[in-house]
């Protein structure tokens, strides 16, 4: 029954409350049964609950609760934190924190010759971005002459150093080491905290995102790499084999590994990679210092018959083993140990320790590395494995009790800060190293005159950090020789497609799962991802699911220390674990308390302990990304303050009542009280994935109950960025929406508001960009609407001519005449005159002169620079620069003068066969001195047949057909449309959305006003309709249109109206090819392939079959060989070998030669198989 | 005059998802014992053109009386086959402002100019002469205001020239031209907006107008729109009860329909049909269904022309009568040869 009936007959019951009672009613509406509960009816045991006062905690009187506006948190968040903070907060952690942290353990370099020598780091910091050249007026750099000049975008890393000189120590500060690129709109960014004007002067757009980095000239980004979490247990069932295991990935500084508690045949063991065998666990435990089979039970399994009962036939295993005592176990294992010897490491090789001493090192640093052993206490990672071993006993008992790998609670996200830091930590290593073998050098040489000067070596180290950043981000290869980890592709270049490509690149989320395998687990949607990850924004094909985007509102987190967090809970009544035995760790009401994943002691009062915790949090006592939850099937609290969670804010809610009121809101719109003021006040808090699940968060206000905790800010943040384009995306079927994510990434725009200054590779924009008559929050809060990629174009849904079958599109020529679709594609040509070895050097050289006194016709362009004058058109095979090299560049042994060399002609010259324009020319010089000409070429195109185009809904077509505009249908002001979409479009692909977007873009038209099409909510249906109604449009937005051919009415109405399209990248003029003859691949003598190398079409295999299906031989033969490779050779009938000029090498003899013609490839073939060893055999037979 | 327009064979009908009877059906043959061949003095009596608004930019006409197709030709001849003159080389001597050479060239050829084109020759292949080609010439270069007041951020009067609008175009007479186009020819609206420049850019240009039709590019449109629309006809088949009167007519469009008070009764009553958007509110209620019937007149034609400016309004629609008889003069003359061949005997269509 709806819950609509159970008020009605409650306000029968009592008709004379008011609608809107004061609020202390609601408190006694909280106690419905306490107000004249109406006598049980016997047949209808719901009745009882229908006439209830009150609903779910809600009556039909409470006042209605509504704080409007709330969404305006949402630019609050982003004026504070931005579209890609996740990347900027990570690149400065790095910067502030992590890299003091990595020279604090890296701090002190000593000599193996001199023992009184040292050199130590005291203090690190990072500079602003500076021109490495010395003699510039101005050594502020900007990201935009890096991109222009090719270099990189770098700030000096410098260290203050103390050392020894002689017998004085020296202090030096501002020693620099090396150079860092610098993330844009980080805080060390010269960009940062600039006014738009400022940035204007800079070149530089206001609406770019930044978090990327500018290194040799191009953009790159450091995708956000998700991975499980580190130093958690996860349990998993292996339902084939009946396995249980539990697995920890150990992550601390030195060293990553990964241990394992799992079952074997029901018995309980330890696997670790160090280990030979997998270790029984009694055995393992004995080990770890807990000698008593007693104990280990109850650490274990605690009180519980059956998880005893599941654990005793490990303690048989062990007295079967021989193994009492924790001597005899240490040997047991020290046996089993791989031994690792550093091959490389200095010293005598050592000889081998008695194997309990290899047991204990393997225990105490090498299995479970990041429970720490302190003074050989091994008791606390002893506690650890019995609590892996007790998950394992309960997966075992209860196979629900196991984690899902696919939890984003369970998952930790790796920015651009850690991956730095992980390089920066190797590369300051490797400089370490390299400095104290060239201190050692010097100080093994006996006599000096002075005393010897590390600073001086220093300076001669060269520049391996900044090289190691550099070639690390711009080829995306990180090889870290501490873990032996070798990652390919982790940067990519920024794709500057159009500004929604760019912004989606900064939001995307990549896996470490491979793309082959054929699982669905990690590419499905999770129910956890909800507000965190966007649900639609993922590619199509085999990346499907793995590739992901975070939400709106997403945040992740740094790392945040946790001594403080550790202290913090033992004053809130954590007691320590060691002191507690098996009984008192596993009885009721007992709860593990963890700090990232160690355990940090016992509470008996969980629930208090977390009000308290979250209480101090609110108050800002902890950091706000500290989380804190209950796990009540574990019976665990956990606190969690490491980097890579995501996390969102959340309005709290307090006796049913939101902390954020209208006067906060009202506060906000003055623009009074900034989001961080809302943190620090305790109205609104960060909740991380398995808080979250640890909370009660209401969707809207007026679905708040007593349980309720949280309130969400606001539903649309649940998309992403790019999905947010979207108008009524909650009425299209999901497909859909996934499907525009991915076009929106190539629809052709406004990439940036310097776009024009840019010199990019290729660069697509639209000459007449509109913002969309139905826009959302979400495009207001990126700003689409200042940077958009698309047209409303007048739409009118209908069939016409059948050139639009199959999603094509007609287009109106003169919509086209007047700018529809017409669009600009600059491409980047680029040519280094270069300085030779031998000290020749290119040069551009005048146009070259015809015999009639003017320059060649292709030459026309050239200007005496040797350059194309900007605004020069150029035609197919024009020159744009005259270069020349030097004949001699190579010749090393050339000493001659530069002057009286013979140059050749290296021009380069323009390939398409449309005009372009030369827009922009460049010439600069490079960091290593060479002279770089970039010459920016622009074509200006209007769409044709064949091209691409869609709305925002996922409906790609080409154009099919462009009609005059008199021939197109009209309405009755006059009205025609711009472009005619096949009604087909609509039935199977069900997007709705769409059609409302028409309705609403029409209603808006004709009151001269923008709609929203915002996800969950919008301008309503109802509202635009009335518009139209108002307006004198039929309600359904449908109009009576006439026919432009007949001029008679059409018999059907028409949908028609406005609709945002987008023009694609893909165009007929890029694509289209064919040739009749041209070039041949060299080895093979067949036609070349692709139409960059303006090659053949293939005649597949598949076409083959069909001829020979047909019979149709000659033509087979045709298309095979002679228009292809046909070639004619010599062939001996006796040995069936190949000769030349009618004699047989073979045989020495000219007797029995043969011509025949045969494929190229096919001749190639046989020579290859006879390089090879292998005779093939040509077998003539005369013809009957 | 025409039949009256209560001739149910005169109404296109607007039902709630289709509309019905759009085709004419008042040709031979198709009502048994009726004759209706075409009679021009039978046509010439039924055909009405009343002007029924004219504006500096926009004329609003009925037509009635003609089939659909001559309506339609007419219009489609107002909107693609009518001579104007538009620039269409362009030379760009100086650009320096973000506008490219080309976007600039694309919007100046947009910009309507006020020639009269029956002065002016299509050139064609021709070389450019006086008789074809009208020649425009634009140099604006932004300078900085000196005498600004300090802090002002409206760039018009911080910079001297900071716009470039269509009436910056300046006309450089060729030959006889001063005497042979009659007014100077200028841009027909002077407050077009063609490009923005800042301080030391500068814009260089000269450009040929030349006759044209928009057929070939819609820059020679003579008209921003032509388009007609039939007359409303609106039939109550039963009385509006008095209680729906208000909400009835509500549903057209304001002073379509208007309520008469009779006897404490509300009466309504079709007003001004010629209003009426044909929204077909009025279909989707129940209480008035059966009552009333919507429909439109076949062939009453009211024509909206909007001029951009090339031709006065009321000029338009004459000269697209006399670019159709042109073409029916070609027509006829080609109709009279075949004629003469076959009577001929057939011997010429063979060369």
């Amino acid at each position: 029954m709806p819950p609509r009936n159970a008020r009605a007959s409650s306000s029968r019951a009592k008709p004379s409350v008011p609608l809107t009672a004061p609020p202390k009613k609601v408190v006694e509406q909280k106690k419905p049964e306490v107000n004249e509960p109406p006598p049980p009816h016997p047949d209808y045991p719901l009745w009882d609950e229908m006439s209830r006062r009150s609903y779910r905690g809600l009556g039909l009187t409470d006042p209605i609760k509504n704080v409007e506006d709330k969404w305006l948190l949402l630019p609050a968040f982003l004026r504070v934190k931005g579209l890609v903070k996740q990347h900027i907060d990570s690149f400065n952690y790095f910067v502030e924190v992590d890299l003091a942290n990595i020279l604090k353990a890296n701090n002190k370099i000593t000599s193996d010759v001199d023992p009184r020598f040292w050199l130590k780091y005291t203090e690190i910091k990072v500079g602003q971005p500076q021109r490495t050249e010395v003699d510039f007026r101005n050594d502020l750099l900007t990201p935009h002459e890096c991109r222009l000049r090719d270099t990189t975008y770098s700030a000096p890393i410098v260290v203050t150093i103390e050392y020894t000189r002689g017998t004085q120590i020296v202090r030096k500060p501002e020693v620099p080491i090396g150079r860092l690129p610098i993330m844009l709109r980080s805080r060390n960014c010269t960009l940062t905290g600039r006014s738009e004007q400022q940035l204007a002067q800079m070149s530089e757009c206001p609406l770019d995102p930044g978090g990327y980095f500018v290194v040799k000239g191009t953009e790159k980004v450091i995708l956000v790499q998700e991975q499980l979490s580190k130093n958690r247990i996860i349990v998993e069932t292996d339902p084939a084999k009946g396995m249980v295991q539990a697995s920890v990935i150990s992550s601390t500084h030195e060293r990553k590994s990964k241990s394992y508690v799992l079952t074997k045949k029901s018995k309980i063991y330890l696997r670790h990679n160090s280990f030979h065998d997998d270790i029984p666990i009694v055995i393992a435990l004995k080990a770890l210092s807990i000698q008593s089979d007693k104990e280990i039970l109850l650490l274990c399994a605690g009180n519980s018959e059956i998880y005893k009962t599941n654990f005793s036939i490990n303690l048989e295993e062990a007295a079967k083993l021989k193994v009492f005592t924790r001597q005899q176990a240490l040997d047991y294992i020290g046996s089993r140990v791989k031994i690792t010897r550093k091959g490389w490491g200095a010293g005598p090789a050592q000889a081998r320790r008695p194997n309990w001493e290899e047991a204990m090192e393997a225990l105490a640093t090498i299995v479970l590395a990041h429970v720490p052993v302190h003074n050989m206490d091994f008791r606390p990672k002893a506690i650890y494995v019995s609590m892996m071993v007790r998950r394992v006993l309960m997966a075992m008992e209860d196979d629900k009790l196991v984690d899902d790998r696919d939890y984003v609670g369970n998952k930790r996200l790796e920015l651009a800060g850690q991956l730095l830091s992980l390089l920066f930590e190797d590369l300051f290593k490797k400089y370490n190293s390299d400095l104290k073998s060239a201190i050692d050098k010097v100080l093994k040489k006996p006599s000096r005159t002075s005393a010897f000067d590390a600073f001086t070596t220093m300076q001669f180290q060269g520049d391996h950090i900044t090289a190691g950043f550099v070639r690390a981000i711009s080829t995306g290869n990180w090889s870290l020789k501490r873990f032996k980890m070798e990652r390919a592709g982790v940067t990519h270049v920024l794709s500057r497609l159009s500004f929604i490509s760019a912004l989606g690149m900064m939001t995307r989320i990549s896996s470490q799962f491979e793309k082959t395998r054929k699982v669905s687990g990690p590419r499905a949607l999770q129910p956890s991802q909800w507000g965190m990850l966007c649900p639609s924004d993922t590619p199509e094909g085999e990346a499907c699911g793995l590739v992901k985007n975070l939400a709106l509102m997403t945040h992740i987190t740094t790392d945040v220390e946790e001594e403080p967090i550790i202290r913090l809970a033992y004053l809130l009544g954590v007691e320590d674990i060691s002191l507690a035995t098996g009984t008192e760790v596993h009885s009721p009401g007992t709860f593990v308390v963890n700090v990232n994943g160690t355990i940090a002691g016992l509470t008996r009062t969980p629930n208090r302990f977390v009000a308290n915790f979250r209480k101090l949090r609110r108050a800002g006592k902890v950091s706000e990304f500290v989380s804190v939850y209950i796990n009540h099937h574990h019976k665990n609290v956990h606190i969690a303050s490491d980097g890579g969670r995501i996390c969102r804010p959340m309005i709290i809610v307090e006796n049913e009542k939101p902390k954020v009121t209208a006067k906060h809101i009202g506060f906000l719109k003055r623009g009074v009280v900034s989001f961080d003021d809302f943190l620090h006040k305790g109205l609104v808090e960060y909740l991380d994935v398995n808080e979250e699940n640890d909370s009660h968060i209401a969707l809207y206000e007026n679905l708040i109950v007593p349980s309720t905790t949280h309130l969400e800010i606001e539903p649309f943040t649940i998309l992403g960025a790019v999905a947010g384009l979207i108008p009524y995306p909650h009425h299209n079927q999901s497909p859909r929406n996934t499907y525009q994510c991915a076009m929106g990434k190539q629809a052709i725009g406004a990439i940036a508001y310097n776009q024009l200054t840019r010199i990019d590779t290729l660069l697509y924009l639209l000459v007449y960009p509109q913002q969309p008559m139905v826009k959302s929050r979400t495009i207001e809060l990126i700003g689409y609407d200042k940077l958009p990629a698309g047209q409303n174009a007048t739409v009118a849904v209908m069939s016409y001519s059948g050139y639009d079958i199959e999603d094509a599109l007609i287009l109106n020529k003169a919509s086209l005449d007047r700018g529809y679709g017409r669009c600009q594609v600059m491409r980047k040509n680029t040519t280094l005159i270069r300085k030779y070895p031998n000290a020749t050097y290119d040069r551009l050289a005048d146009a070259v002169v015809g015999e009639d006194g003017y320059a060649l016709k292709q030459y026309e362009a050239i200007q005496p620079d040797g350059i194309a004058g900007v605004g020069q058109p150029l035609k197919s095979g024009d020159i744009y620069i005259n270069k020349q090299t030097p004949m001699n560049a190579n010749d090393n042994t050339f000493t001659g003068s530069a002057d009286n060399v013979q140059y050749k002609n290296a021009p380069m010259s323009y390939k398409s066969p449309e005009t372009g324009y030369v827009d922009k020319v460049l010439l600069t010089d490079t960091e290593n001195d060479n002279v770089l000409v970039k010459v920016l070429i622009r074509q200006t195109r209007r769409p044709e047949l064949g091209d691409k185009f869609s709305s925002r809904h996922g409906q790609k077509g080409v154009c099919g057909l462009i009609v005059n505009q008199e021939d197109m249908p009209f309405n009755d002001q006059g009205i025609c449309p711009d472009t005619i979409m096949n009604p087909h479009g609509f039935p199977s692909r069900m997007t709705v959305g769409k059609m409302i977007e028409l309705l609403a873009g029409k209603a808006g038209v004709m009151v001269g006003k923008l709609q929203y099409g915002t996800a969950f909510g919008g301008s309503k249906v109802e509202d635009m309709c009335k518009i139209l109604v108002e307006n004198g449009f039929s309600y359904a937005g449908k109009d009576s249109l006439t026919s432009g051919i007949t001029g008679e009415p059409l018999e059907a109405y028409t949908y028609f109206g406005p609709i945002y399209y987008q023009k694609l990248k893909h165009m007929v003029m890029d694509k289209m090819h064919a040739r009749a003859r041209g070039p041949r691949a060299t080895l093979t003598r067949q036609p070349t392939e692709g139409r960059s190398r303006d090659g053949g079409l293939r005649l597949g295999e598949m076409e083959r079959d069909c001829l020979i299906g047909y019979g149709a031989t000659q033509l087979l033969l045709e298309r095979l060989m002679i228009s292809s490779d046909a070639f004619e050779v010599q062939c001996c009938r006796e040995c069936g070998l190949m000769g030349y000029t009618g004699w047989c090498t073979f045989c020495k003899s000219s007797k029995k030669m043969s011509k025949l013609t045969i494929p190229y490839a096919a001749k190639l073939l046989f020579q290859e198989l006879l390089a090879m060893n292998v005779v093939p055999k040509l077998v003539l037979t005369d013809p009957e | 005059m025409a039949a009256s327009i209560n001739d149910p064979r005169r109404h296109v009908r607007y039902h709630p998802e289709r509309v019905g009877d759009v085709s004419s059906t008042d040709y031979p043959g198709h009502y048994p014992g009726e004759d209706h061949s075409w009679n021009y003095t039978k046509w010439k009596k039924n055909l009405v053109v009343r002007v029924q608004r004219l504006s500096d930019a926009s004329i609003e006409f009925d037509l009635v009386g003609v089939d659909a197709s001559i309506a339609n030709a007419l219009r489609r001849i107002l909107i693609a086959e009518i001579p104007t003159i538009a620039i269409d080389p362009v030379f760009v001597w100086q650009n320096t402002s973000v506008v490219h050479d080309e976007v600039f060239a694309h919007r100046l050829g947009l910009v309507p100019l006020a020639i009269n084109p029956h002065r002016l020759h299509y050139k064609g292949d021709d070389a450019a002469l006086d008789s074809n080609t009208v020649v425009f010439k634009l140099h604006v270069r932004c300078e900085r205001n000196f005498k600004a007041a300090k802090g002002e951020t409206d760039p018009e009067k911080l910079y001297f020239n900071s716009n470039i609008y269509s009436r910056d175009l300046v006309w450089s007479p060729q030959g006889s031209q001063e005497k042979t186009l009659g007014s100077p020819p200028k841009p027909a609206n002077p407050n077009i907006l063609l490009a923005k420049l800042r301080p030391g850019q500068e814009v260089e240009i000269e450009m040929h107008a030349v006759k044209g039709i928009s057929s070939l590019h819609a820059k020679w449109s003579p008209v921003a729109t032509a388009s007609y629309r039939l007359l409303p006809h609106i039939i109550i088949r039963e009385p509006i009860p008095s209680e729906h009167a208000e909400k009835f007519k509500n549903c057209f469009a304001p002073g379509v329909i208007e309520i008469r008070e009779e006897g404490g009764e509300k009466k309504v009553e079709v007003v001004n049909p010629r209003k009426e958007t044909m929204s077909r509110e009025v279909l989707r209620h129940d209480e008035f269904e059966g009552k009333v019937e919507l429909t439109r007149i076949r062939d009453f034609f009211m024509f909206k022309i909007e001029s951009t400016g090339c031709y006065p309004p009321a000029d338009l629609f004459s000269e697209s009568i006399s670019v159709m008889r042109e073409k029916i003069g070609v027509m006829k003359a080609e109709v009279e040869k075949l004629k003469a061949m076959a009577e001929g005997g057939g011997d010429e269509a063979m060369t």
